[in-house]
């Protein structure tokens, strides 16, 4: 266990550097500079250029960022807010503290409706409660995030007042819902699918036959012997699923106006704010490294097949 | 008590697809008395396996029984209800099966899974007590280390080992019978011998009784009775396992024997498969199903169903029109 962790630290690292230099390269390929305005001189731009060397050679900026990082220094904000560090920014200033929290609900929310009512689905199988289930479940994988975000805004916000439009800072329990049943409406119904079709496979399965030929119950024969295999693919989508609710997180904070991580990051790249990017860059995708290394833990503990120290070799 | 532990009185079992009506048993009779081995062989698709399964009542949607009955100890379990058909699934009836790979669940131990079969059966035994038991049981299948093999997962099994470890769970509750479907088809040859050996000692040792399943003539000559022969649902003969070896009368029984590799003939080049292929269960000929199959084929065969009927000693019974005309007299060996 211990070896296996060291080599996922080890290629999360490397993985995370490979992201910093896409990012990196990938926002100075557009043309352009954060400093240019209207009103804004070319030597103007050039001094502020200057002050935060960003008229050095593309690969000794990389390079200094880098250097940075493994110091703890995520550089400062160069636009903004100006000249405020960019770790204060992110960690300091609670926009990651609201985003997780949306995140962590949304998340939760989905697998505790998708997997009960994936397991309702196979059990029902071919009839009403079944097809019903099929034709919301469909609907949900069907439909952008954003548009669920934005129907919801519309008729539960505006048009029937029950609940606030602008989330803000989260500061009343009804300020969560509409944001987090907007984040969770497409991964309840993927996983709901996803658990209805490997329930159903698992159900077929020989070991079920055994199962029911030693003579244990119905229930025992599907919560003990069906369901945890059916798990298995539900917890490898949970990978993704991180992804996809920090993604999607983006869309939700701009949408009920949340100043969170997500809202942050929209601005920093229409603003060009070129430290403030890389960093909210490669603390969401420590987040999602962080996440599937807990997914493969959670795997091992549900397949005993799987051998996380040697699996890779 | 009549000395019948098993009886299957003219069992039927369908499958209603959206193509049709899949008549995969066609009204089967067998009996079987305590502490006896009978083999039921056929060709692949003849329907032995639904035919367990109806035994078993572990028949799947859109499998259903459509007559017949079964009586076990006198009574007809085709009339119970779902609580005491789990009553006596693995307690008093157990069933093993072909592929001993896909059989066991793979996230739970092979330790959890054996005391499960006992503890479902026995709420009152101590955990404790069953994985004694459970252990007992892997000793006694044959598996080395039982202690050690207990908290084992199915993957670290081979696939000897693993129907080893399904015949234990088998056993755990003494059953009164056992029904064996194809249990060493998915072995190579070397392991599938030690399981046959493996049974017949299990039989020597208890009172139980086994419905023994497989397409392999060879395995019958080695562990049964009795044998009954099936072809596309129906039984086609039946008798003494030495009558069926020795005096077959059935042209599919020939034709079964035929097509076996022998390995005690030095002749064993001459192994002729027999010709054409097993019937369109959705599509049955009218009369007798082996009848497009069959060498001596005649009219009658092609419109009415031959009736099973004796034709010597000790049950033995054939069902083709041959035996019906020649009456029950037909000595005339191979
Ligand atoms: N689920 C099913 N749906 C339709 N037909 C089936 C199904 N299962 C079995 N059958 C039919 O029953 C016949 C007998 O199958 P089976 O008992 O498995 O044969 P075997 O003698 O090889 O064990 C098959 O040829 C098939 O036509
Ligand atoms: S009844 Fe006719 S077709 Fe059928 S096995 Fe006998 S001889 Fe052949
Ligand atoms: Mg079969």
């Amino acid at each position: 266990m211990t070896s296996f962790i060291l080599k996922r630290v080890g290629s999360a690292l490397i993985t995370l550097l490979v992201v910093a230099a896409a990012t990196f390269f990938l926002m100075n390929a557009v043309p352009g500079s954060p400093f240019v305005t209207e009103k804004s001189t070319p030597e103007m731009v050039a001094r502020a250029e200057a002050k935060y060397g960003l008229d050095k050679p593309m690969v000794v900026q990389f390079v200094n960022y880098v250097k940075g990082y493994f110091v703890g220094d995520m550089g400062v904000s160069l636009k903004m807010q100006q000249d405020t560090s960019v770790a204060d920014i992110i960690f300091n200033q609670n926009k990651l503290t609201l985003s997780t929290r949306v995140g962590a609900f949304a998340l939760l929310l989905a697998i505790i409706l998708g997997i009960p009512s994936g397991c309702i689905a196979a059990y029902n199988r071919g009839n009403g409660v079944d097809g019903a289930l099929r034709v919301i479940t469909t609907i949900g994988v069907a439909i952008p995030g954003f548009v669920v975000a934005t129907g919801l805004l519309v008729l539960v916000g505006v048009q029937l007042q029950w609940l606030p439009v602008r989330s803000g800072s989260l500061e009343t329990a009804s300020a969560f819902i509409l944001p987090v049943i907007a984040l969770a409406f497409y991964p309840s119904c993927y996983i709901a699918k996803l658990t209805r079709a490997s329930m159903l496979d698992a159900i077929n399965q020989d070991y079920i036959r055994t199962a029911r030929a030693k003579g244990l119950k119905t229930g025992t024969v599907i919560f003990k012997h069906a369901l945890r295999n059916s798990l298995i693919p539900v917890i490898t989508y949970l990978g993704p699923l991180t992804a996809y609710v920090i993604t999607g997180g983006f869309v939700v904070e701009t949408t009920f106006s949340i100043p969170g991580l997500g809202k942050y990051f929209i601005s920093s790249i229409l603003n060009r704010d070129y430290p403030i990017i890389m960093g909210t860059t490669i603390v969401l995708a420590a987040l999602i490294i962080f996440m599937n290394l807990l997914v493969d833990i959670a795997y091992k503990l549900v397949d005993p097949r799987i051998n996380l120290s040697k699996g890779d070799e | 008590m009549n000395g019948k532990l098993l009886e299957v009185k003219n069992l039927q079992v369908s499958f209603f697809t959206s193509v049709g009506e899949v008549k995969a048993v066609n009204g089967i009779d067998y009996s079987l008395g305590y502490n006896e081995v009978m083999g039921i062989v056929g060709e692949s698709g003849s329907g032995k396996s639904v035919e367990a399964y109806a035994i078993m009542g572990l028949l799947q949607s859109p499998g259903r029984v459509v007559g017949g009955n079964v009586l076990f100890q006198g009574e007809d379990i085709l009339n119970y209800d779902a609580k005491q058909m789990t009553d006596l699934r693995g307690n008093k009836i157990s069933m093993i099966f072909q592929n001993p790979m896909t059989c066991l669940n793979p996230v739970y131990t092979i330790g959890n899974q054996l005391s499960e079969a006992l503890t479902c059966h026995n709420k009152d035994i101590s955990k404790a007590d069953a994985k004694a038991r459970a252990i007992e049981m892997l000793e006694f299948v044959g598996i080395n280390n039982a202690d050690k093999r207990f908290a084992q997962y199915p993957h670290e099994f081979s696939g000897g080992m693993r129907q080893r470890a399904m015949i234990a769970m088998a056993l755990i509750c003494d059953p009164k019978l056992l029904i064996a479907d194809e249990p060493t088809t998915a072995l190579d040859v070397t392991i599938q011998a030690q399981i046959i050996e493996l049974m017949k000692d299990i039989q020597k040792k208890t009172d139980m009784s086994i419905v023994f399943i497989t397409h392999n003539l060879g395995v019958v000559a080695e562990i049964c009775d009795k044998v009954t022969v099936m072809y596309a649902g129906h039984v086609m003969e039946q008798g003494a396992v030495n009558d069926i070896f020795y005096n077959p009368q059935h042209p599919y029984t020939r034709g079964l024997l035929r097509s076996m590799p022998r390995l005690d003939s030095e002749s064993h080049a001459r192994m002729i498969p027999i010709e054409g292929t097993p019937v369109d269960l959705l599509d049955p000929p009218k009369g007798c199903s082996f009848g497009p199959r069959c060498e001596h084929c005649m009219k009658i065969c092609l419109r009415n169903d031959p009736p099973l009927v004796q034709i010597g000693e000790n049950g033995h019974l054939s069902a083709c029109w041959l035996h019906v005309r020649h009456g029950a007299e037909s000595k005339e060996a191979k």
